[in-house]
């Protein structure tokens, strides 16, 4: 029996050091700096369990008792600490404070542990043997988590699902302990209790650890979320705060409704108005039906089709009463198709003729989407366009990512197009730019008049759309391939040195 | 369209993404107990090829005639077949051992993508390599030339960025050159060893030839540079005081990666070839770009086959190629219908490994030539794994080439890589492996012995460190055993008097195959399968096309 006791030592050993280890990587992570992160930490937690030992001198009565609660607290505390700190992190002021008060707690409380143990074995060993024994186990338990905690604990089950189980080894601790001491207790029943109920909740807390995730993600959102579905491309978000709605695609912004009107009369009226005969127009990306609503506004537009990956985030635009107000209901016009489709693989095998073609994809953050923006799929964007049509690009910020901008106009260019750069400011986005794009020179002197109730675009205003300041004016920049995916480079170079950005 | 990133993505890279793999692959492994992944061993019953050296198949039922047969349907044979029916000529018949063609540049195709078996890409091509350069502007890879001369090629067709990534210290780095965690004296030995190679690239041999050209058989036969075939890799490193780990460990994989041997067996002249030897250049394109497919090389096999209609029999197993009065006869075994048939041909274009015409060709039964025992075959494993989402880790994003440094294996390569979607799904990741912790017979013995289980583990513990999802994810793997995958350039095989003699023909039959050029190389199978062809052409007195 005493020495399944230092097995216990060698137990609790493990669990303390892998809160410590779980508190520092998660501070690491979410507060960056891992030195400063791992060594406050640590310190705190050293420094907390020499406050525990200290106050284990006044722990009286009985001690076996004050262990098994002392475990279960641990247990319950170290358990939940990766869950409810990455959980508060968007919530919670002071985020340091909460960690700090954790680590202090957790490591008070591993603190007594030790000293309480010691006190509990006293009467079995001599005392030589019984410092040698505990202190071999428990720094036994140190090396085996400090082991386990990077090689297999982080790479298999993440942070949360760790400290969990860590948690669920506490509480079985105390509920053996429980077991072997029963008859030394006063109240066997009511701990037993209180450890099975501790142990469900982690249990619990495990099983659902994957909702822990999401919960704790979708809080980073400062509005109140209305919507939110995992489609199988991408994690959905809505959010409405005082009459203004706003869409999130993995976590990036596609529009507020508070400003959308700007960018998409942008996007849209430039060029259609100066295209002659706009008869079919397609629309690659814009599942929201902003774009088309706009497009709508020329009734001698046919028909639309809009080629969107995403049947959640389309059929979202198609039947929800705040979307459908917002588009004006445009998904659903008889004029309209709508394509689930990915815009590269669709545009290979479609055919031809359309006049005005809108490519309003999302920026280039990744080498997937990087496709989108490449002199190969510019061809076949050649090829779609009818002769006298033009094409717009939504081209990202051409303050904020110059060279992404030019690099964009470039490939452009390179396939043959001819290209007119223009950019407007969009609060919610900043300055953003787009490039039409056709066979012949794309010029927007000429044209029809605009719709008549647009809230932002007027005549007057067009050239001055097209002259680009000195902060903005073109540079040299490579053509943008898919064998060397230049513009993904140029973005997140740029974006990430934007101040506060990306 | 603005990123919103760092906080919220690692979130859920780290809990969600990685956990997702999950409580349940970590306690099966702590268990001990194994996730069921479906697969098999795939392709040619090595049976049937080993039933060539058995022998004792029945006489002939049917005999047939065709101006020329062509044995072996791998890229030198395709290509011989591809040329004889582009110059108009049909009168000829491809025997195929396998079921179907493509020799080591085979491909296959599930629900989610084509992938490779084999061979599965070809550099820029050098400007002396001229019948693949009119071949690839035939089918469509090179569409024309810029005015300094380079090709502009297929923007599809050139690998896409990023190209390359290697696993080392625990994460991604772009690029498989070691660069993260050298010191100083590792990071200067590494650029001398790419001066060198640059030195040796720009070299030209006394006899006004380069140094290394592609075909082999162009470069220069300066003995001053033929004296490196005599030395391995190893030991010309070895005497240029090369000797640091991370660049020792990068020639070797080079080394492996293009002949299946490590390079303290590989012969240095070859080692060398491989960095200095590729001078291709391209209008539209960095000059150490490659060409790849989803199917790797089979495309190329494809496109090939696609010429020849149904000239191509394929389970035919040839057992004999004899010599008769006036031309040959071929004999062989149908294996799908089991019985034999002989085809009486004026040529016959031998392009099966050179080694197997010690069993077949009738002259060599009187008295066996040395020269075929110095051909000494590389076995190679290759594995499919197909994937419900890409694999994920630290540092740089998935390439097309994903190798993980200081492996058994070659790292894999990505089937998707060269899709167009604009969101990552599910893909097929190609392992490739060289067996050559022993010597190739060992090896090839000890592969025999392997069941599909040991192989899955030895496929999944390599690329564990890098990808422990893939046990609890991997929906199949599939694993093909080449015996005889690849020729290995040895000390003095290249030049040596061996490969001197095995080029000889013998009256109407021509051989032709890459391991006649000591490299298993695109480029040489194709050039050997066009001169056979031409020189078919030739005895039939028929015109050779330009």
């Amino acid at each position: 029996m005493s020495y399944l006791l230092l097995l216990s030592v060698f137990v609790i050993a493990t669990c303390g050091l892998v809160y410590e280890l779980v508190a520092g990587t998660l501070a690491s992570y979410l507060l960056g700096d891992s030195v400063t992160q791992f060594s406050t930490v640590i310190g705190v937690y050293l420094f907390s369990m020499g406050i525990g030992s200290y106050l284990s001198k006044y722990v009286r009565g009985n001690l076996v008792a004050v262990f098994i609660q002392v475990e279960l607290i641990i247990g319950l505390v170290g358990g939940f600490s990766a869950a409810l700190l990455f959980a508060s992190f968007h919530y919670v002021a002071g985020f340091r404070a909460l960690l700090y008060s954790m680590v202090a707690l957790i490591g008070t409380l591993v603190g007594l542990e030790i000293p309480l143990l010691m006190r509990i074995l006293k009467d079995r060993f001599e005392f030589k043997d019984l410092v040698s024994k505990v202190f071999t186990f428990d720094y036994i338990g140190a090396l085996v988590a400090s082991l386990l905690f990077p090689l297999l604990l982080i790479p298999r089950l993440g942070l949360i699902r760790t400290s969990l189980l860590f948690g669920i080894f506490n509480v079985l601790v105390a509920l053996w302990a429980l077991h072997l001491f029963r008859n030394q207790l006063g109240w066997p029943k009511l701990l037993r209790g209180a450890g099975t109920l501790v142990l469900i909740l982690l249990g619990l807390g495990f099983a659902y650890s994957g909702r822990i995730q999401e919960w704790s993600e979708t809080a980073a959102f400062s509005e109140r979320i209305v919507f939110s579905k995992s489609s199988d491309y991408q994690r959905i978000v809505l959010t409405s705060e005082s009459d203004e709605l706003r869409l999130y695609l993995n976590g990036h912004l596609q529009f507020s409704s508070r400003d959308e009107y700007r960018y998409h009369e942008a996007l849209v009226h430039v060029g259609l108005r100066a295209v002659p005969q706009p008869r079919r127009v397609l629309v690659l990306g814009g599942g929201d039906g902003l774009a088309v609503r706009e497009i709508l506004k020329y009734p001698e537009v046919e028909s639309v089709t809009l080629v969107d990956l995403d049947p959640e985030v389309t059929h979202l635009f198609q039947t929800q009463p705040l979307l459908t107000k917002l588009n004006g209901g445009s998904l659903s016009s008889p004029k309209v198709s709508v394509v689930n489709a990915d815009a590269f693989i669709w545009a290979k095998q479609a055919a031809p003729g359309y006049d005005f073609v809108v490519v309003d994809f999302p920026d280039p953050t990744n080498f997937s989407l990087g496709k989108l923006y490449t002199t190969a799929f510019y061809r076949e964007l050649e090829r779609l366009l009818a002769p006298e049509g033009l094409a717009v690009v939504q081209s990202t910020s051409p303050l904020v990512a110059r060279k992404s901008f030019w690099c964009v106009n470039r490939s452009l260019n390179s396939v043959g197009f001819k290209t007119l750069p223009y950019h407007v400011y969009v609060p919610s986005f900043g300055e953003w730019g787009f490039i039409l794009a056709g066979k012949l020179e794309p010029k927007i002197a000429a044209g029809r008049a605009l719709p008549a109730d647009l809230k932002f675009l007027r005549e007057s205003m067009l050239q001055a759309l097209t002259e680009f300041p000195p902060d903005m004016a073109p540079v040299e920049t490579e053509i943008n391939q898919l064998n060397n995916q230049a513009l993904v480079r140029y973005y997140e170079e740029e974006w990430a040195r934007y101040p506060g950005g990306g | 369209m603005k990123a919103l990133w760092t906080r919220r993505r690692f979130l859920r890279g780290f809990g969600g993404g990685i956990a997702a793999a999950g409580l349940l692959a970590a306690c099966g492994r702590l268990g001990g107990s194994r996730r069921e992944i479906p697969g098999r061993i795939c392709g040619a019953d090595a049976a049937r090829a080993h039933r060539l050296r058995a022998g004792g198949f029945p006489s002939p039922s049917r005999v047939e005639r065709a101006s020329c047969v062509i044995v072996g349907g791998g890229i030198a044979g395709l290509s011989a077949a591809w040329r004889l029916s582009k110059a108009g000529f049909e009168d000829f018949v491809l025997l195929e051992l396998d079921e179907a063609s493509g020799g080591n540049s085979r491909g296959g195709e599930n629900a989610i993508s084509a992938y490779p078996w084999g061979a599965h890409y070809v550099p820029l091509v050098n400007p002396e390599s001229e019948a693949v350069l009119r071949m690839f502007q035939e089918l469509g890879v090179i569409s024309g030339f810029d005015a300094a001369g380079r090709p502009r090629y297929h923007e599809l067709y050139l690998c896409a960025e990023p190209e390359e990534r290697l696993f080392l210290q625990g994460a991604w780095q772009s690029g498989i050159v070691p660069r993260e965690g050298l010191s100083l004296e590792e990071r200067d030995e590494m650029a001398r060893f790419h001066e060198k190679m640059a030195a040796f690239g720009a070299a030209k041999g006394g006899d006004g030839r380069w140094a290394f050209a592609i075909p082999v058989d162009l470069s220069s036969r300066d003995p001053k540079i033929l004296t490196l075939d005599r030395q391995s890799m190893a030991q010309w490193l070895d005497g240029e005081g090369l000797r640091s780990r991370p660049l020792r460990w990068y020639v070797d994989y080079c080394c492996r990666d293009d002949f299946g041997t490590p390079a303290d067996q590989v012969s240095a002249w070859a080692g060398i070839h491989y960095f200095a030897g590729r001078r291709g250049q391209a209008a539209n394109a960095e000059p150490n770009t490659v060409l790849t497919w989803p199917e790797g090389n089979g495309w190329l096999a494809r496109r090939l086959r696609e010429a020849c209609g149904d000239r191509v029999r394929c389970d035919a197993v040839v057992y004999k190629v004899a010599a008769e009065s006036s031309g040959r006869r071929v004999e062989y075994w149908d294996a799908r219908g089991d019985e034999t048939r002989a085809l009486r041909a004026d040529q016959v274009i031998y392009a099966a490994p050179r080694f197997t015409a010690a069993y077949t060709v009738d002259e060599y039964q009187r008295s066996r030539p040395d020269a075929l025992a110095a051909f000494h075959y590389a076995p190679w494993l290759v594995a499919n794994l197909s994937l419900p989402r890409p694999p994920r880790g630290k540092g740089a994003p998935l390439a097309w080439d994903n190798v993980l440094y200081e492996s058994p294996g070659l790292g894999y390569v990505v089937a998707t890589h060269q899709g167009l979607k604009s969101v990552p799904g599910p893909t097929v990741l190609t392992y490739y492996r060289p067996l050559d912790q022993e010597a190739p017979v060992a090896a090839r013995r000890s592969a025999l012995a392997r069941s599909y289980a040991e192989w899955q583990d030895m496929t999944l513990n390599d690329l564990d460190r890098a990808h422990p999802e893939l046990r609890a994810e991997a929906e199949r793997l599939d694993v093909w055993l080449w015996g005889h995958g690849m020729i290995r350039p040895e000390p003095g095989f290249l030049w040596g008097p061996a490969r001197a003699a095995a080029g000889r023909g013998l009256s109407g039959l021509h051989f032709a195959h890459s391991d006649m050029s000591g490299m298993s190389l695109f480029e040489e199978a194709h050039e050997r399968g066009i001169a056979a062809a031409d020189a078919v052409l030739k005895s039939l007195g028929k015109k050779v096309p330009a």
